[in-house]
């Protein structure tokens, strides 16, 4: 028979420790910690700076306000009459225009890229998309308030006209619905509205989410397409039983980080909408506000105590797009995407 | 098999039937050649396994073809066209004769639509269901990824033929508006001082967001604990931050609570250090905006310096700060030209934190520091708002100058990055390969020279550190 045979401790010694390494840390070490820690501390003193002082001065008016200042649908912060009712509502409402416009396309456009294209432009179609993210805001919203609102307009009385019975898209001037079908009426109502300014944030948030997706999409592994296509799978197939719930997460996480990034959106929207302050849930009418236009427009002509309710409304904005924001990269993280799988 | 045409399943089957050829002796059909073995129980052959080759299809003429997996080229571009003629002739009709519908948009959708339409039906004349869904997807998506491509090349387009209404004249880059009037001329006037602000804006921004954002992602990536867990919880949370509310920030603290405090607290002579509305403000604002995008896009590159180069560095004994200095920041170099690149385009063309920060002058100031700067996206953003047509036109050339400036940057991060680390372009693999060779050369002297005399006087040319090897 074979046997193992352990070499037992040798008696009277004392179990094995491990052995004791030292490293002696230079001074040119000491001082690259140094740096590098003061270095971080800094970024976050400055980042905890910016969030605790826009906390300290929203709060003071938070305060003055009370709860009526998410209810109230004014803004009028010398006599106390103030409220991010009408803003919140606003702001949602275009960041929920755009993200439905950007979604199909965000999604078409990743798909191509990543499935469909010829293998040589891929990198080319990628640098276009990553331009398309750095074109300034104020480059957009001049090619929406000069070219675009213009012609969208035609787009929204037809949508009003044909599915006017939907509440969101029917048209209410001075209290009476319009009658889209009137050949008299002007189509002033239809300019200017949340319709427009969600279409052109559309323009800017989808490249964002269209390179989170790609990104996820490209990264759905090789064995798992092989297996659908040697079951017989269409392309298609293919892509809705593999790609698809593969990049679910970063479906969902691209698509609220374009989310986060629409709700911020200042000059575009600023340079398109007329400013309404109350709740208007009429999409394709004229008027409509949002947060970060409202700090645009009224900065200049606010006290001190306009300013902090400016900054509060600032903070819902902020905590708005903060909790968006993590839930989406909690998604991402969580998502299958960058599993190994065996392929 | 959903997605199967009987064609194809044959041509399959076909497929299968030629590689079993080779092994078969005989040309006996299975199921006789399984009753044969029955009816001989004790023929040795009967004992061993066997494998049943299924006899080939009798209409196995058929030739082997790669199966269709969708794709609108099969069976040639004729439903496609045609699909394309009858949605022309049914939206005309529709537009012109029936119900009479206007606008170009709503001209392209319904042609869309319609063409949609009869290309589904054409295609499920001759395919079975999954493969008309394959088809009509491979119209589908290309044609979104199409529509934001054109809706890029129209922005784009559009904004640079009309700026160049006013790029055409010289004097647009040349002078600043000091003389010029909104109903002047667009031989008048021009936008050399909101450029000058620009750069001198951007170029503060970076002297305070570089050094700060790559030591911090150093900080990050280096130094993996709780304290460095929790700065990249809050420089994640900060990229969240409205760039509007970095510039409310800058004004409310900087320019009216620092601005106040200095006016009552110190000398004439220390005025200067509360200089109000004006480029160093705006450059401020910028750098709150960027310093978060910067740290966590050079973060994420510097994690992908791989483990083995680090490792290799230690080993060879080189300390922490020598392995991040000539190791992990040269490999992430490109990254990091490319993150700090595209935070730069994004910084560059934000108007927002300008708009609250900056001030506005119609004049050239050179000094950031006092008095108001005006830049290239202010600029156009305060033209644009003017109810004169030749302002109108500045505003468009400000706003095509900053789009061609974003471009060139986006150009410049292409060629400078792009690729990962240790991904080397063929010139930087020829270099290096050159220099390994002289290398390998070296030593390969070195150890001959040794070898021939073991212990004589130093190896010509060697240093101090090879003498007591």
């Amino acid at each position: 028979m074979v046997t193992t045979t352990i070499p037992g401790a040798p008696a009277g010694e004392s179990a094995d420790v491990p052995r004791r390494t030292t490293s002696r840390i230079g001074p040119s070490d000491h001082a690259f910690r140094l740096v590098a820690r003061a270095g971080g501390a800094a970024v976050l003193v400055i980042m905890l700076l910016v969030g605790g002082f826009l906390l300290y001065r929203g709060w003071a008016a938070l305060q003055v306000a009370g709860w009526s200042f998410f209810t109230t649908q004014a803004w009028d912060p010398d006599s106390n009459n103030f409220g991010v009712a009408a803003l919140l509502v606003g702001t949602v409402a275009i960041a929920i225009v755009a993200v439905s416009f950007a979604v199909p396309l965000a999604t078409g456009t990743a798909l191509y890229i990543s499935e469909y294209a010829p293998r040589r432009f891929q990198r080319t179609l990628v640098s276009l998309v990553d331009l398309m993210a750095a074109v300034p805001s104020v480059v957009y919203g001049l090619f929406g308030f000069y070219l675009l609102s213009g012609k969208v307009i035609y787009l929204s009385k037809w949508l009003s006209t044909w599915l006017g019975w939907i509440p969101i898209f029917r048209v209410v001037e001075g209290g009476q619905p319009v009658d889209p079908r009137d050949p008299l009426a002007t189509m002033s109502v239809y300019s200017s509205s949340t319709f427009i300014a969600g279409m052109i944030v559309a323009m800017m948030v989808t490249p964002i989410m269209c390179s989170v997706m790609r990104e996820v999409f490209s990264q759905a592994p090789v064995g798992e397409r092989e297996g659908a296509y040697g079951l017989g799978a269409t392309k298609w197939g293919m892509i809705r039983t593999v790609v698809l719930p593969f990049g679910r997460g970063g479906m969902i996480g691209g698509t609220m980080l374009g989310l986060g990034r629409a709700l911020g959106e200042t000059i575009a929207v600023y340079m398109i909408i007329t400013p309404l302050f109350e709740i208007n849930w009429h999409i394709l009418q004229n008027g409509g506000i949002s947060v970060s236009a409202l700090i645009a427009q009224r900065y200049s002509e606010s006290s001190d105590f306009g300013l902090s309710a400016l900054m509060a409304a600032g903070l819902a904005l902020f905590l708005m797009t903060l909790v968006i924001n993590f839930i989406a990269s909690a998604i991402i993280a969580r998502s299958r995407s960058g599993a190994e799988s065996e392929a | 098999m959903a997605g199967l045409t009987p064609a194809e399943t044959a041509a399959a089957s076909t497929a299968y039937a030629e590689d079993a050829i080779a092994q078969r002796t005989d040309e006996v059909d299975p199921t006789s050649r399984r009753a044969r073995h029955a009816a001989e129980p004790d023929d040795d052959a009967a004992r061993r396994p066997t494998t049943t080759i299924p006899a080939p299809p009798a209409e196995s003429d058929v030739p082997a073809r790669p199966r269709a997996i969708g794709g609108t080229g099969e069976g040639g571009a004729f439903p496609v066209l045609a699909a394309a003629a009858a949605a022309v002739g049914f939206t005309a009709l529709l537009f012109y004769q029936l119900a009479p519908l206007s606008g170009a948009l709503g001209l392209v959708v319904v042609g869309y639509l319609s063409f949609l339409v009869f290309y589904t039906v054409l295609v499920s004349y001759e395919n079975p269901g999954p493969a008309v869904r394959a088809k009509v997807a491979s119209v589908i998506v290309p044609s979104l990824g199409f529509v934001l491509l054109a809706a890029l090349v129209l922005v784009v387009g559009y904004v640079l033929i009309r700026g160049w209404e006013s790029l055409k004249h010289l004097n647009f880059v040349t002078q600043d508006m000091s003389f010029a009037g909104p109903l002047d001329p667009l031989t008048v006037g021009g936008i050399v001082h909101a450029a000058i602000g620009t750069l001198e804006q951007i170029a503060i921004c970076l002297a305070i967001t570089i050094p700060a954002g790559i030591i911090c992602a150093v900080f990050l990536s280096e130094f993996p604990g709780t304290f460095s867990r929790f700065v990249r919880t809050i420089v994640e949370a900060m990229t969240a931050l409205p760039s509007i509310v970095a510039g409310l920030f800058v004004y409310l603290s900087y320019i009216l609570i620092w601005g106040h405090w200095v006016e009552t607290h110190l000398s004439e002579r220390l005025q200067w250090l509360a200089p109000g509305k004006s480029g160093f403000a705006a450059s401020l604002a910028l750098s709150i905006m960027t310093l978060p995008i910067i740290v966590r896009a050079a973060d994420v590159v510097l994690r992908l310096v791989p483990g083995h180069l680090r490792e290799a560095s230690y080993a060879l004994g080189a300390s922490h700060w020598r392995t991040v200095w000539q190791v992990v920041l040269p490999t992430a170099r490109s990254g990091l030209a490319t993150a700090v690149i595209l935070g730069t385009a994004r910084g560059i063309g934000e108007t927002s934190p300008v708009l609250l920060t900056a001030g506005f002058a119609a004049s050239v100031n050179l000094n950031p520091f006092s008095g108001p700067q005006v830049s290239l996206p202010l600029f156009t953003f305060d033209s644009v708002k003017s109810p004169e047509p030749s302002m109108v036109a500045r505003g468009f050339g400000a706003g095509a100058a900053l789009m061609l400036l974003v471009l060139l940057l986006f150009v410049l991060a292409r060629v400078l990055g792009g690729r990962g680390p240790g991904n080397l372009s063929k010139r930087q693999l020829r270099r290096r390969m050159v220099a390994s060779y002289r290398d390998a050369r070296r030593f390969a002297e070195r150890s001959r020279s040794r070898s021939v005399v073991p212990d004589s006087a130093p190896a010509p040319g060697g240093d101090s550190e090879e003498r007591h090897v």
